[in-house]
């Protein structure tokens, strides 16, 4: 599944000639961002398709986030070679006006209600993956653990196999982090995933549509935008949106959130001791380890932050480097589990909000409880490699531990 | 003597959740998760704290305080 990476050329300077996908940036991004806001807060590089821009400040990308009138969400990944045609997955490549019918199709299904009616799901597969993980001192609460949860549940939601995370995670892993650098991999992986849609789409019978169950897909299958039933582009874009976006993302945060935990024991027996912390704490970590960084195009020159952006420009929207700015965040880069006052971005910002997150939240606050109920005294295992992914979302896929003492 | 209320700008609000979650009896979510204060928005006492918070926790800065 990992193919060779071609070699790039080291960075040298950050601010002009910037890439994410530089293993110093993979491994620990922070200090770089420091260092950009402090000597050239909208950074370039000519590595990608009509060049890249990254704001690495808090009111920088906040003011992105909210223009759509210079910053179009019809690509939504930077890439080395852009993607032609653009691939519609609305309602996240939308802009107004299309934008707000092809969301308010989906919210219902991701509001607060709905969403906790999830919960004992999302709590019977922890426990199922921590029961097989059973007494073992040794295990990896990213491969053993995390990376399984959002898959589990988004493909409960969507009606389809649970054991199809295997094929999940590697369209993902095509798409997201493999199709950054190589675009070749990138139709292939998208035509399969349709495929896969159409052929759960035919399994519900196309016709008679009051017999179609209470999942995601049956439901896009009944919906409407102003009277008509979905076109077959925007039905399976959307549907490959639900299944890329909710996996690695909500995989990434808890993983994050356990490494911090397997790493920082003097926080983790906090939270032992004291569940009532869990809400303001899981807002911290996603604070702290946002996952998601987003991307806009230029679509008409402007300038942000004293710097212009070029038309046809693609432009990294990092929530992540908003979210440590400290312009923003009194000890930005420190991960503190009671910080009351926490406006952070981890969800993005204006229209585009990450429609799942509350379903991310749910995820997040059950994977977490379950496993320190489980494993109250897990530690990063002795000499342990962890290791990062690359690209759009930021999350560890190894985290070796040892879940007792 | 007057009266503390919070209020939700719909224009502004985006269905973060944040208010809801920090304080459930001043907040509540609609079908589509976007939030509005419950009744008319008057904070019962004790509850003040909670709604500052709630304010200050709003990514959108949607969520409002009025003393009338």
């Amino acid at each position: 599944m990992n193919r060779e990476k071609p070699a790039r050329a080291p960075v040298q300077d950050w601010g002009k000639d910037f890439d994410h996908r530089d293993p110093r940036w993979i491994e620990n991004p922070f200090p770089i961002w420091d260092e950009l806001r402090g000597t050239c807060p909208v950074a370039t590089s000519a590595r990608f398709e009509d060049g890249a821009y990254f704001a690495s400040r808090y009111a920088d990308v906040r003011e992105i986030a909210y223009d759509a009138e210079h910053f179009s969400s019809r690509r939504v990944i930077v890439r080395e070679k852009k993607v032609n045609p653009v691939q519609p997955a609305p309602p996240i490549t939308s802009d107004p006006p299309e934008h707000t019918p092809a969301r308010k199709l989906l919210l219902p299904a991701f509001a607060p209600q709905a969403i906790a009616r999830l919960e004992p799901r999302a709590r019977a597969l922890c426990r199922e993956l921590l029961d097989a993980i059973g007494d073992r001192k040794e295990a990896d609460a990213a491969v053993d653990y995390a990376q399984h949860i959002p898959v589990r549940l988004i493909a409960h939601m969507l009606g389809v196999p649970e054991t199809d995370g295997d094929l999940f995670r590697r369209w993902i892993h095509l798409v997201l982090e493999v199709g950054i650098s190589d675009e070749s991999v990138i139709m292939p992986a998208l035509t399969e995933m349709s495929t896969y849609f159409f052929t759960e789409i035919k399994k519900r019978g196309a016709v008679d549509k009051a017999k179609h169950g209470d999942d995601l897909i049956s439901f896009l299958l009944g919906a409407r935008m102003e009277g008509q039933p979905l076109s077959d582009p925007h039905l399976v874009g959307t549907l490959r949106l639900l299944l890329v976006a909710g996996i690695d993302t909500t995989w990434s945060a808890i993983g994050s959130t356990l490494w911090h935990l397997a790493t920082h024991p003097e926080d983790r027996k906090r939270l032992v001791a004291d569940p009532l912390l869990m809400p303001t704490a899981i807002e911290e970590f996603l604070r702290a380890y946002a996952p998601v960084t987003m991307a806009r195009e230029v679509v008409k020159e402007t300038t942000v932050g004293g710097c212009p952006f070029k038309e046809k420009g693609q432009v990294l929207l990092s929530f992540p480097a908003a979210n440590r700015d400290p312009a923003m965040f009194p000890d930005a880069d420190k991960v503190l589990i009671d910080r009351a006052e926490n406006r952070h971005a981890a969800f993005g910002l204006g229209r585009h909000r990450c429609l799942g997150s509350n379903l991310a939240r749910l995820e997040m606050t059950v994977a977490v409880e379950e496993w320190l109920r489980r494993f109250p005294e897990f530690r990063l295992a002795p000499g342990a490699k962890v290791t990062w992914s690359e690209g759009t979302v930021r999350g560890p896929r190894s985290i070796p531990v040892f879940t007792r003492v | 003597m007057k009266v503390m209320r919070v209020r939700v700008e719909a224009d502004r609000c985006q269905g973060h959740n944040r208010c809801c979650a920090i304080a459930p009896e001043l907040f509540e979510a609609d079908e589509l998760g976007n939030a509005h204060a419950k009744g008319d928005g008057a904070v019962p006492p004790g509850l003040e704290a909670k709604a500052q918070l709630a304010m200050r926790n709003c990514p959108e800065h949607a969520v409002r305080i009025t003393h009338e």
